[in-house]
């Protein structure tokens, strides 16, 4: 291919692979039975690679599609029509921490822990964490627009991202925003970006906003005979004004998982777990933690337990961190969802997810960030199986139309990708599918920029069927 | 050298699909895995092995060059198994694949001459036989201490070898003198009160190379009360065939382990080289299809236990107080120890409670050295490139003193302080530091 041999006279031949073994590498995302094969893989050292490999995919339609570590759910980093992955390994970092504004400028390889270390060791603090953190690169975050544990109290990354440098599939340079509190210049293409999933344009460098890093955070693990008591709790804390900077919770199906798995003495006999943490000054931790250990014990939760030190927290924190694990070990196939309710339909959401999958006779396992909706009911399977992953999948499109008729939403935190492109008319209706490929062909014209995400050839015709009722 | 296909039906019949499966692709084994680290390629990480051995079995690529190339480039330090959500045995995936290729290449004859030699010489020669390992180590101590190893530095004959090889040469241990080791007794009664019944697995290198190490080892077991056995018919453990794709060769050294120790009444059947363990430990999964060996293989692995939390469980540290001149210590983990026998904790209790040094803790002390084996030595490039990454963790402690729980790791270490470190730093195995703690204190 012509075009190759220019990009490795362009950029050089020692950042463009087109060799089987890493092509392969290369051609799947953390998203079950997705796979597919790109022509090469190519890792700039610059803003100007950047340009140069994206006027060349341009003029020869080449799709492109952007990657970071590839932990996305949805599809959203498999190279679906081949053509070139982006890979940015050289471009990994922190290129400013500045202390008078409290911002951060990052290249979009760098791991988004490495970047909350650096910030922490100035006392400094970012925020969103989500639970790939360790792996996942910033670039990801800002293109998915991540979510994770914080949330609630703290927001999403977007609500951290003040400037980005990106290139546009024509080659050239754009710049949005800047260290600034206040910034009402047009369009607001940061926010535009931000969650755009590689479907508009390349990522290249971004400022982000810091905030002081709290003085001090405490723990606690609350058992619940129900569902209902669980969901109460989670609305008289916030109706209490207290906004908490975790609130997770388990259903009884995942504790049991969890304990089987761990035999770390978790009652399988309870309902739901919740793990509440609240950090910030030290008097005002105490008190919140007093508040919402005497909420607890209001709705009637079975036992609680506050963190003695940070060692007990760990053992109060171990059964939520290990649910995937726990969960992944069952079977081959573990599909990991997100749907999202406002906060107080909790309840129902897990209720009508109970019922989908006992209609449709599937495992399904919920647990994820009760304090901001976001739910991760998650189904063991063995994708080999045609027959129970065409059931899966029929549930799954149920649980999405459950979400939004609690005034929901089809995804909170893993994007839309390829996998949720067919729903995606669901939420936003005819209009806004409209408005938003206006926007692509404004970007993108030729439809080089991660081609098959985000829009579907056809939406999914809505039927209800089975559970939902 | 373009590979015939049957390799890959060679690959998806030793390959468990099952396992591959397993993989979710999530990625947590990425910020784990020291190629992965290193190069931030794909191809190198355990998520992107597993992928391309199933891409083999799934008839996306061909097994070529490239797929040796990454799965030879694996340090196999396993790292990446404790981190992963699925549970996923990435070391049988690595292990049957490399098989595989071993067995294509050997029925093929595309195995280089040289290849094949070395591989006669190490696997078929030295290693399955114990008399052939010390007659080979005799050779190493003669070379020592008859002067010629001077003439040879003089006469600089090292200059026609590798690099690697070359500098390997100047930390090998001084080996002790056979009848040294053959003096050694067959049983030995502990000190005190006896607390536990124990055998001792001697291993190849660690009773040849690293004489004095086993001889601390049974001191320290000795003194926290154990009675303790070393049964004579035991052999190597077989580690260094099973990771280089020689199943034949360590499913040989298995059985007559197994036999060698069954017929001890023992409560556990020690270790002090974290690779030795780890493969010991293994012996089950090895075995697991031969109706003969299976049921005595699992009796052998519950057995096994690395000499340190041994030390911890029967009450060293009540007996024995051990003390040093003031120094800063630093650990550095044998990943197979680590990763495989679950043994990271005992090794810091026990540096900690020494009176008069300080320890302190290297950032990613659970990062392999880049030893591996001999890793070191096939892919001088990587392992160099690791170790200096890992002196530069070694180097922030400002230790003098840097402990270690595996031959391997050891010597790796030393080729680091030499290229890296400063002249008052040292590589000490655990159970020498601890006897040197333990003298010192009755001193």
């Amino acid at each position: 291919m012509d075009w190759m041999n220019q990009l490795r006279e362009e950029i050089g031949a020692d950042v463009v692979f087109t060799d089987p073994t890493t092509r392969l590498a290369y051609s799947f995302d953390a998203t079950p039975n997705y796979q597919a094969m790109p022509d090469a893989i190519v890792a700039p050292r610059s803003t100007e690679h950047v340009q140069a490999v994206l006027r060349l995919c341009h003029e020869h339609r080449v799709p492109i599609v952007p990657r970071g570590s590839a932990t996305n759910l949805a599809g959203g980093t498999t190279p679906l029509s081949g053509g070139v992955v982006m890979d940015f390994r050289h471009m990994d970092r922190i290129s400013e921490i500045d202390e008078k504004n409290l911002t951060v400028t990052v290249e979009p390889g760098c791991i988004t822990a490495h970047l909350a270390e650096a910030v922490e060791a100035k006392g400094l603090f970012y925020p969103p964490d989500p639970s790939s953190m360790k792996i996942s690169t910033i670039g990801g975050n800002i293109s998915e627009n991540s979510g994770g544990l914080r949330g609630l109290k703290y927001g999403v990354t977007a609500d951290y991202v003040l400037a980005l440098e990106a290139v546009l599939p024509n080659g050239d340079v754009l710049h949005t925003g800047g260290k600034l509190a206040k910034d009402v210049a047009g369009y607001d293409l940061t926010r535009l970006l931000v969650g755009s999933e590689g479907t508009l344009a390349v990522i290249t460098q971004a400022t982000l906003k810091l905030i002081p890093l709290p003085e001090t955070k405490q723990t606690m693990l609350a058992y619940f005979e129900d569902l209902d008591s669980a969901a109460r709790t989670v609305s008289r804390i916030i109706e209490n004004r207290i906004i908490p900077a975790t609130l997770e919770f388990m259903d009884k199906k995942t504790i049991e998982v969890v304990e089987a798995y761990a035999n770390i003495g978790l009652p399988t006999d309870v309902g739901a777990l919740l793990l509440l943490e609240q950090d910030g000054p030290r008097d005002v931790v105490r008190h919140d933690i007093e508040a919402m250990h005497a909420v607890c014990l209001e709705e009637g939760a079975l036992s609680v337990e506050v963190a003695r030190d940070e060692a007990h927290a760990e053992t109060l924190r171990y059964a939520r961190r290990i649910a995937l694990s726990a969960l992944a070990r069952l079977n081959p196939t573990t599909i990991l969802e997100d749907a999202t309710v406002p906060r107080s339909e909790i309840a129902e959401m897990v209720r009508r997810i109970e019922a989908i999958g006992r209609a449709y006779d599937i495992q399904i396992a919920t647990f994820g960030h009760a304090g901001d909706g976001n739910l991760h009911p998650t189904v063991s399977t063995d994708a080999r199986n045609h027959e129970e992953m065409e059931r899966v999948e029929a549930a799954f499109a149920d649980i999405f139309a459950a979400a939004l008729d609690l005034g929901g939403t089809i995804t909170g935190e893993h994007g839309v990708g390829a996998m949720k492109a067919p729903y995606l008319e669901w939420k936003l209706g005819p209009a806004g599918i409209d408005v938003m490929k206006g926007i692509k062909l404004a970007f993108d014209p030729h439809g080089i920029m991660n081609p098959q995400k985000m829009f579907a050839k056809a939406a999914k015709k809505r039927i209800v069927q089975g559970g939902t009722s | 050298m373009k590979q015939s296909p049957e390799l890959a039906t060679r690959m998806t019949e030793k390959l468990d699909y099952e396992e591959m499966l397993g993989c979710m692709r999530c990625g947590f084994c990425l910020p784990t895995c020291p190629t992965y680290i290193r190069s931030k390629d794909e191809s190198a990480s355990p998520r992107g092995r597993i992928a391309i051995m199933k891409g083999v079995v799934d008839g996306l690529i061909e097994p070529d060059e490239g797929v040796e190339k990454t799965l030879n480039e694996c340090l196999g330090c396993l790292a990446c198994e404790p981190a992963c959500p699925a549970g996923v045995r990435y070391s049988v995936l690595l292990e049957d694949a490399r098989a595989a290729i071993t067995d294509h290449k050997r029925a093929t004859g595309q195995m280089p001459v040289r290849e094949r030699i070395v591989r006669k010489v190490v696997f078929d020669g030295l290693f399955l036989n114990k008399a052939k390992m010390e007659t080979a180590t005799g050779f190493l101590r003669f070379y020592q201490q008859s002067g010629v190893q001077t003439l040879t530095h003089k006469l600089r004959i090292l200059d026609w070898f590798p690099d690697q090889l070359q500098k390997m040469e100047t930390i090998l241990p001084t080996v002790p003198a056979k009848t040294e080791r053959r003096r050694r007794p067959e049983r030995i009664r502990a000190t005190g009160s006896p607390t536990a019944r124990v055998a001792f697995f001697s291993g190849c290198l660690m009773d040849t190379m690293f004489y004095e190490t086993n001889a601390n080892t049974i001191k320290l077991l000795q003194a926290a009360g154990c009675d303790i056995v070393i049964p004579n018919m035991q052999q190597c453990c077989g580690a260094l065939h099973g990771h280089a794709g020689e199943q034949t060769g360590a499913v040989t050294l298995a059985k007559q382990n197994i036999a060698a120790f069954e017929a001890e009444d023992v409560d556990y059947i020690i270790t002090n080289a974290g690779g030795c363990g780890a493969f010991l430990i293994g012996y089950d999964h090895l075995l697991k299809h031969d109706p003969e060996w299976a049921e005595r293989a699992e009796r052998f692995t519950a057995k096994i236990k690395d000499f340190a939390s041994i030390l911890l469980e029967v009450g060293f540290l009540d007996r024995v107080p051990l003390t040093l001149p003031e120094q800063v210590i630093t650990y550095q983990d044998s990943c197979h120890l680590r990763n495989v026998q679950k043994g990271a904790l005992a090794p810091r209790v026990l540096l900690q409670a020494i009176k008069g040094s300080v320890y302190i803790e290297q950032q990613h002390a659970d990062h392999c050295c880049g030893s591996a084996g001999v890793y070191n030595l096939l892919q001088p490039v990587i392992a160099n490139d690791i170790l200096e990454m890992k002196m530069g963790h070694v180097n922030a402690t400002a230790a003098q003193t840097i402990v270690t729980s595996n031959p391997g790791c050891h010597m790796q270490m030393q080729l680091g302080i030499q290229e890296h470190g400063t002249d008052s730093m040292r590589a000490v195995h655990l159970a020498d530091l601890l006897v040197e703690a333990m003298d010192n204190h009755a001193n």
